[in-house]
């Protein structure tokens, strides 16, 4: 288990940053999300796998899993919910002023009418 | 240390009061100015009279020659204390600033016209005034160093103050840009000096003179600190600013630029002087500076027809005569520069208030439009004379009394083996500066008038020559008694300064036939010849080529702005495939440097086994990532991948024991997709294929050595045992936060201080994003947005079933919520959830229904809900000190409701309510601004009702009979 979710977070982060150094602002941001994925299982994997052992605490379970992973984690998650729709709306507005969506300043302003 | 009464103790915080009151007082004058200019200026004068009287009860004390102080440790690894102590140095000072500026605050409510804004002035005067006492009356050296930097900021706010003037601005900058710079200096010749001593406390400091002089960095301390002081109180090279600094309001350069910024320099060489002085370099390098600047800006004064300038470069000069004083290392040479301070401070204060009745009353202040003025407006003139007098040190006024001192030190002064040197260049600077003072004397206010003026001058108001008038009766009572006058205050300075007992001299007008008064006769008598030929010796002056200072600096500056836009050019040159590429590629160099030094074998945890459920979710996972990678010019594509992937992140999470995390990732999942969605039908659907196959390699390349290493990291930690300070957290959720979910307990109890910050940081980005989706967009951007028509949409916009779906849904969903958020505390769920599937349930509306729809049924706004929720959770930490117990603290107990069972009221729901409202307020804020700026770009307008085929009329609004509206009815809300 711990090889395939470290080379599932591997995978993720793979795409997030090939995504990340396209010229555009739209693969950017979903690079970006990938690499959220990526970045949010690797801290949870920091508490190590644990199948059926919730950190919920009842008086019939035998272990529990590290909680504290989860708890940055989860609000990791709402956090990149945040940047995540402050960047696309960056992109947005960015589009609308300049006509173009590359990411690099001073770049053609061709496109505009599209 | 003794025990001191609880009244010595408050009369001890007084001493830290002096300084703080300015910093108080300050916030006073921007709010009292509704009410009034002559409040205001009460309110400004009245903090400065505190502050003066506090100072005033330590005088007893102070003379006695005790040493008051107070002292806090505030950030003692770094040697920092709060610590202030009133000297007589320290006193003179602060007596001076009060003092002086109690004089000009009554001035400038005269001065300033009804278009500036006082309240402003008041402030910054304030702000400047507590950072002067800070430098006179701080007992360590870094405290020291951070008032200094206040002053230099805040006078440039003073300086800058008519912000319409383009002098007014650029002389502000010249003063921050040198005195910034020596500022920096300073800072390290202090840290040498701290190092040195091995403490940054004053008196330990200045105990340790011999160690500090032997030791082998003195001299760069030497030298940096005197940078420090030579740039602030304008020594030569670098007297060039404090001119340019003129064209601030006239009360800021008669407070600033003679009585008591400029000074601070000076104060600090006084202050070092038990450390630094005495030594060969201390004499060389700060006797000859004084000199020269004392000599040369004399000269330049003579030729200056601003009345302004001249009274500024005179400054200069008789600062570099103070300068020079101090540099002489004598107790005697010390004694007269102190003497000179008080002098300077009463009649040059006195005339640039003067010069700037004149300019106020004249509407000029150019000496050669002026004369005769002694006939129109007696009063002022008449002070004016009178300090004229004491500058140019003519008997009896107290300038002739330090003068006298200063060439009777010079006289005796040998200079690297010659004894002619000072004595004559000391003369002269004295000729020249009678002079000026003749020229500012015969040329502005006797003789005849020249000329009409731009206004009818006439004595003004009391309240602006009743000022002079207090420092001129100050000029002439030390001149006629100064022993009487001042006598005590010098020797008590004097004594702090040198750190032993004042010499025992008498300040008196006569000594004698010495030979200072014999230089003083020529330097008159020259000096009155000079006028004379005022004519022919300027043409002459005019016809040499001489440096401009100001041009000489504005090239170097612009040498300097060239070469950092060079630099900064070179490294961003505005590509952000560039920086990432950069700064991934040094990630990536950081981890191989790691792993080359590391072990590489996986660690010896027992590996959980594979379910084939996780295998094929692995598959899905690395099948999804990879279409992205192919096919990510397909936007559309794209953003059903990327979810697909959050789904398997979500689900991932199920199986690894973490059911908070997937409630929370799925339902991000559900907003994430439609902001994405909503983003994506403005922007273009497709990526063009613009990258080469070369650096299509090459990132990939990165991205691949990338994902390698943190998979190959993740790996090895995970098969690693480890420590986990979770043990705390899982015996304490029930016992001490009062719930079973131990991430929820964790969340809004044990770190619920993290979780108070992020909600901000959520509210804030919300407030950006709204922010950039203005409602009133402009120029390029609307017409843009009109452009972007409809390009494939659908017949039918808002389709009836999922219009009447949603409308079912709703208060379905939002029972799901409350459902999540109470029982969040014990099993998994809690308010970032509950706030998201809420968010989601409101969401769907306006995917439904339409913007303009959702929007006339909203009854409240995002903006306060995110702004309640906030309070809300602040709120509830805050209760906690209503208990007596730190922020944040909680407490709970059970209450048992019907049907839902026994629920447990923890104040941790009251904050996590907080965090339900503010999520809930950012994601439908977020999106609903995202989908009113879609409503622009459609030509059409949006159906106000809820579907685009309208049944039947709707007669009389809310009877409806057609059983599908009758379903929408009762999803949907009144």
């Amino acid at each position: 288990m711990e090889l395939l979710v470290a080379s599932a977070i591997g995978i993720l982060t793979a795409t997030g940053v090939y995504l990340l150094l396209r010229g555009r602002t739209f693969p950017v941001v979903v690079g970006l999300s990938f690499l959220t994925y990526g970045v949010n299982v690797f801290l949870f994997a920091m508490g190590r796998l644990t199948l059926d052992a919730p950190p919920i605490i009842d008086e019939a379970a035998a272990s529990y899993t590290d909680p504290l992973p989860q708890a940055l984690v989860l609000t990791a998650i709402v956090i990149s919910f945040g940047m995540t729709a402050l960047l696309v709306v960056l992109a947005l507005r960015g589009y609308l002023e300049r006509g173009s969506d590359r990411v690099e300043l001073g770049a053609a302003e061709e496109g505009a009418e599209t | 240390m003794q025990r001191r009464g609880p009244g010595a103790i408050a009369s001890l915080m007084n001493i830290a009061l002096i300084v703080l009151l300015p910093f108080i007082g300050a916030i006073l004058p921007p709010l009292m100015i509704r009410a009034g200019r002559a409040i205001c200026t009460t309110v400004t004068a009245c903090t400065t009279l505190v502050s003066l009287a506090l100072l005033l009860v330590q005088a007893p004390a102070v003379f006695r020659g005790e040493v008051p102080a107070v002292r806090w440790e505030w950030l003692p690894q770094l040697g920092l204390d709060a610590s202030f102590r009133i000297d007589g140095l320290a006193f003179l000072f602060a007596f001076l600033i009060l003092f002086i500026g109690l004089l000009i605050i009554l001035y400038a409510r005269h001065y300033l016209s009804r278009e500036d804004p006082v309240g402003r002035f008041f402030a910054f005067l304030l702000l400047f005034q507590g950072a002067m006492l800070g430098i006179v009356l701080s007992g360590n050296l870094l405290l020291l160093l951070v008032f200094w930097e206040l002053t230099t900021l805040s006078s440039f706010l003073l300086i800058g103050y008519w912000r319409h003037l383009p002098e007014g601005r650029q002389g502000a900058r010249m003063a921050l840009a040198v005195t910034g710079l020596g500022g920096l200096a300073l800072i390290g010749g202090v840290l040498l000096l701290g190092q040195i001593a091995g403490s940054f406390d004053l008196e330990t400091v200045l105990a340790q003179g011999e160690a500090i002089k032997a030791s082998p960095l003195y001299l760069p301390a030497l030298i940096l600190v005197l940078l420090g002081a030579f740039t602030k109180s304008a020594q030569f090279p670098f007297h060039f600013w404090l001119p340019h600094a003129m064209a601030a309001p006239t009360p800021v350069s008669a407070y600033l630029h003679s009585a008591t910024m400029v000074k601070a320099g000076i104060f600090l060489l006084a202050r070092l002087w038990p450390a630094m002085a005495g030594t060969d370099a201390w004499f060389l390098a700060v006797s000859l500076t004084g000199l020269l600047t004392m000599g040369i800006a004399a000269w330049i004064a003579l030729f200056k027809d601003d009345l302004k300038a001249l009274l500024a470069f005179s400054t200069v000069s008789h600062l570099g005569l103070v300068t020079m004083l101090l540099g002489m290392g004598t107790k005697l040479a010390a004694m007269a520069g102190i003497f000179h301070i008080i002098n300077h401070a009463s009649f040059k204060a006195g005339l640039f208030m003067s010069a700037g009745i004149v300019d106020h009353e004249t509407g000029t202040r150019d000496i050669r439009r002026l004369g005769g003025l002694a006939h129109v407006m007696p009063i002022t003139a008449t002070l004016a004379i009178l300090a004229t007098l004491s500058m140019a040190g003519i008997p009896p006024f107290n300038g002739f009394i330090s003068k006298e001192m200063m060439l009777e030190e010079a006289a005796h002064t040998v200079y690297a083996g010659n004894d002619w040197l000072f004595p004559v260049l000391a003369t002269l600077a004295a000729l020249f500066s009678v002079a000026y003072s003749a020229r500012f004397l015969f040329h502005g206010f006797l003789g005849e008038t020249r000329g009409p003026l731009p206004r009818k001058p006439h004595d003004p108001p009391a309240g602006m020559w009743l000022p002079v008038a207090v420092l001129v009766a100050l000029v002439v009572a030390i001149g006629l008694f100064p022993e009487q006058v001042a006598g005590g205050l010098v020797d008590v300075a004097t004594a702090a300064v040198t750190g032993a007992p004042a010499p025992a001299y008498e300040l008196a007008l006569w000594h004698g036939i010495t030979p200072s008064l014999l230089m003083s006769g020529v330097a008159v008598a020259g000096g009155l010849v000079l006028l004379a030929l005022y004519k022919p010796v300027n043409n002459l002056r005019e016809a040499t080529p001489r440096p401009e200072a100001k041009r000489l600096f504005d090239g170097l500056i612009r040498i300097c702005v060239a070469a950092a836009a060079q630099v900064s050019d070179r490294l961003q040159n505005g590509s952000l495939q560039r920086y990432l590429a950069i700064m991934l590629v040094a990630a990536i160099a950081v981890g191989a440097v790691a792993f080359a030094g590391g072990t590489h074998l996986p660690g010896d945890r027992p590996i959980q086994p594979v379910t084939s459920t996780a295998v094929v979710l692995w598959v899905l996972l690395a099948g999804a990532s990879l279409g992205a990678l192919l096919l990510h010019r397909n936007r559309l594509m794209t953003l059903i991948l990327t979810s697909l992937v959050g789904l398997v992140v979500s689900l991932a999470f199920l199986g690894l024991s973490a059911p908070d995390l997937a409630l929370t990732q799925i339902s991000v999942e559900v907003v994430t997709t439609i902001l994405m969605l909503l983003a994506l039908n403005l922007l273009p659907k497709e990526t063009p294929r613009e990258s080469r196959a070369g650096q299509r390699t090459r990132d990939l390349g990165i991205a691949v050595l990338a994902g390698a290493g943190v998979a190959a990291a993740a790996f090895a930690v995970m098969t690693r045992g480890f420590e986990t300070i979770s043990d705390f957290h899982l015996a304490q959720a029930k016992p001490g936060g009062g719930g079973t979910n131990v991430v929820n307990v964790i969340l809004v109890d044990f770190r619920g201080y993290d979780t108070f910050g992020e909600i901000i940081v959520l509210g804030i980005a919300a407030l950006a994003i709204f922010a950039l989706l203005d409602r009133n967009l402009r120029g390029a951007a609307a017409r843009r947005i009109a452009t972007i028509g409809r390009v494939t949409e659908s017949m039918d916009a808002h389709p009836l079933i999922l219009v009447v779906a949603t409308r079912v849904l709703l208060p379905l969903m939002l029972m799901v919520a409350a459902f999540i958020f109470l029982r969040g505390h014990n099993q998994p769920g809690g308010g970032f959830i509950a706030g998201l599937v809420a968010a989601i349930a409101f969401i769907l509306q306006y995917v439904a229904s339409g913007f303009a729809w959702a929007r006339d049924r909203a009854h409240y706004d995002h903006h306060s809900m995110i702004g309640v929720g906030v309070l809300v959770a602040g709120l509830t930490g805050v209760a906690a000190w209503i208990f007596g117990r730190p922020f944040l603290t909680s407490a709970f107990t059970h209450v048992h409701l019907p049907l839902i069972g026994d629920v447990e009221i923890a104040s941790a729901m009251a904050f996590d309510l907080g965090v339900f409202a503010t999520v809930l307020g950012v994601v439908v804020l977020a999106l609903a601004n995202l989908s009113r700026i879609q409503s622009l770009a459609q030509p059409e307008p949006v159906p106000a009702g809820p579907m685009d085929i309208v049944l039947e009329p709707q007669a009389g609004g809310a009877t409806v009979e057609t059983s599908a509206a009758a379903i929408t009815a009762t999803g949907g809300r009144p």
